[in-house]
């Protein structure tokens, strides 16, 4: 993995620094308050119930979401501050779905280079070797020719993975990737996502996949009712947990 | 019905028929391309996110009301009438004097991406949310999103009724006959106004409209299928072995 290698020694500086952020959907408050930040390197796990906020919560960061309120302060500027410069700051933002979202009208490398050729301004050449090169490393560059229609859930994830990693984010956002996945395909989309935090990748992981975050997480951030409810380390968060409500939570998820 | 009758007029009046059904499959194509396009920057127009900026949200308002306006307009109002009041306004109330020609394409032109901006919008609209997201997630603004990734998929899913309008267009060039254009019907309807056997002559003309839409619609059918691409794909084998394999783009 060490093609993906980041420097692992700038483990302090921070990437991504939300500060009072909040979200409201109409009347409604789904993000209270939130402040929270993540380190480069670091795999950062959000978990809670449904509605907890989480997945706008990721949704705000790459502004799929506007924020009501607050700051996101990813490398150094304040991204809502600055809306034009959006689709600059999503390029350095990669995102996997839940479910998938590979463009429909191209194949699977045409997938991986539009984004590079069209934003990045790379060349073709430039941009397929990119795109082999990741697409190789989640097991997918023998389906280069393959339509979205004519792969399976896992195999589509893995693609849409592959497409992020191409744009060279400097972090990638995962929305429940494998929510929409059959049981049997999940393995292969999490090994994947293992190798890339092993390799030393900034991560964000909406996830309902209690044990894998356990495994990959540095840190892992509770969610609930649009609050930072508590977070800490896996083992803290899961051996050992201080508030009631998260105790309660992973009471009825890991019976 | 005599037959030999048919095939006598047929026989001395081919040239015209076949002029005529060549004026009209020209106006229809003409028309339905342009069409198209019209409805298609109008489409991408009409869907254009609302901006932050309040300068640019009233004008994109104001370009979106003159837009219903015209839309609405052309839909409300026959063809044969929109077609007096472009082809004798334009004269009496700019001076402009165009030949019936350049009025057929135009009216037909006009006319059809009033019906194509909505069809266009619908199709625009049936589009998984998803894959806007994932165009802005790399990066890609609204323009950059619809001409890689939307439009091909709208392109794809409006076909049948984009041909739907190509049918209608060929059939509707009929009433351009009101402008003396020398299509189809007004081709025919010289003749019998020669022989005086309406029956016959448009027992003709009927035919050849009829085979006109119908391999229209077939060609049409044709390119859906060459759109979807194959059912199959190949796997690709050891990229030590390929270097930059081909693709399509």
């Amino acid at each position: 993995m060490d093609t993906l290698a980041q420097p692992a020694d700038t483990q302090t500086e921070t990437i991504i620094d939300i500060q009072h952020l909040s979200k409201f959907f109409g009347e409604r408050e789904v993000l209270k308050d939130i402040n929270f930040s993540v380190n480069k390197g670091e795999v950062v796990s959000i978990i809670g119930s449904s509605g907890s906020g989480k997945s706008t919560l990721l949704r705000c960061i790459n502004l799929l979401e506007k924020p009501s309120g607050g700051k996101i302060i990813f490398e150094g500027t304040n991204i809502l501050e600055d809306m034009k410069d959006v689709n600059q700051h999503r390029t350095k933002m990669g995102m996997v779905f839940q479910s998938f979202n590979l463009f429909n009208n191209l194949d699977v490398l045409g997938n991986c280079i539009v984004g590079q050729m069209k934003v990045l301004k790379r060349s073709k050449e430039e941009a397929t070797v990119k795109a082999l090169k990741y697409l190789k490393l989640v097991g997918m560059d023998q389906f280069i020719h393959a339509k979205p229609k004519q792969l399976s859930g896992g195999q589509k994830q893995r693609v849409a993975i592959a497409r992020a990693l191409s744009m060279d984010p400097d972090v990638m956002l995962f929305d429940e990737p494998t929510s929409a996945l059959d049981p049997e395909m999940v393995g292969d989309v999490l090994d994947v996502m293992k190798n890339l935090a092993d390799s030393g990748l900034t991560m964000i992981i909406v996830t309902h996949e209690m044990d894998f975050a356990r495994d990959v997480s540095d840190r892992v951030v509770f969610m609930d009712q649009g609050v930072i409810a508590e977070e800490g380390p896996p083992e803290q968060i899961f051996n050992n947990p201080k508030q009631e409500r998260t105790k309660a939570f992973l009471r009825r998820t890991l019976k | 019905m005599n037959f030999e009758v048919i095939a006598d007029i047929f026989i001395n009046n081919w040239d015209a028929f076949l002029r005529g059904a060549g004026v009209t499959l020209l106006i229809a194509i003409v028309g339905t391309i342009i069409g198209s396009i019209i409805g298609l920057i109008i489409g991408v127009i009409r869907t254009i996110p609302t901006p932050d900026s309040r300068v640019k949200r009233i004008f994109l308002r104001i370009v979106n009301w003159i837009l219903s306006f015209y839309i609405e307009v052309f839909r409300g109002t026959p063809m044969m009438v929109q077609a007096m009041v472009i082809f004798y306004g334009l004269d009496l109330a700019f001076g402009i004097d165009i030949d019936n020609m350049t009025a057929a394409y135009l009216i037909v032109s006009v006319n059809t991406g009033a019906y194509m901006a909505e069809i266009v919008r619908g199709g625009i609209l049936s589009i998984d949310k998803g894959q806007f997201e994932a165009a802005h997630a790399i990066g890609m603004n609204h323009f950059q999103t619809m001409m890689n990734v939307i439009l091909p998929q709208t392109i794809r899913n409006i076909l049948p009724a984009t041909g739907n309008e190509f049918v209608i267009n060929i059939k509707d060039t009929s009433v351009l006959n009101v402008i003396s254009v020398s299509e189809l019907f007004f081709a025919s309807n010289t003749i019998a106004g020669a022989n005086f056997m309406f029956f016959e002559t448009f027992f003709i003309t009927s035919i050849i409209y009829l085979i006109l839409t119908f391999t229209v619609t077939r060609i049409l059918r044709l390119l859906e299928r060459k759109l979807d691409g194959p059912d199959n794909f190949n796997l690709v084998g050891n990229q030590m072995q390929v270097d930059i394999p081909k693709f399509k783009e």
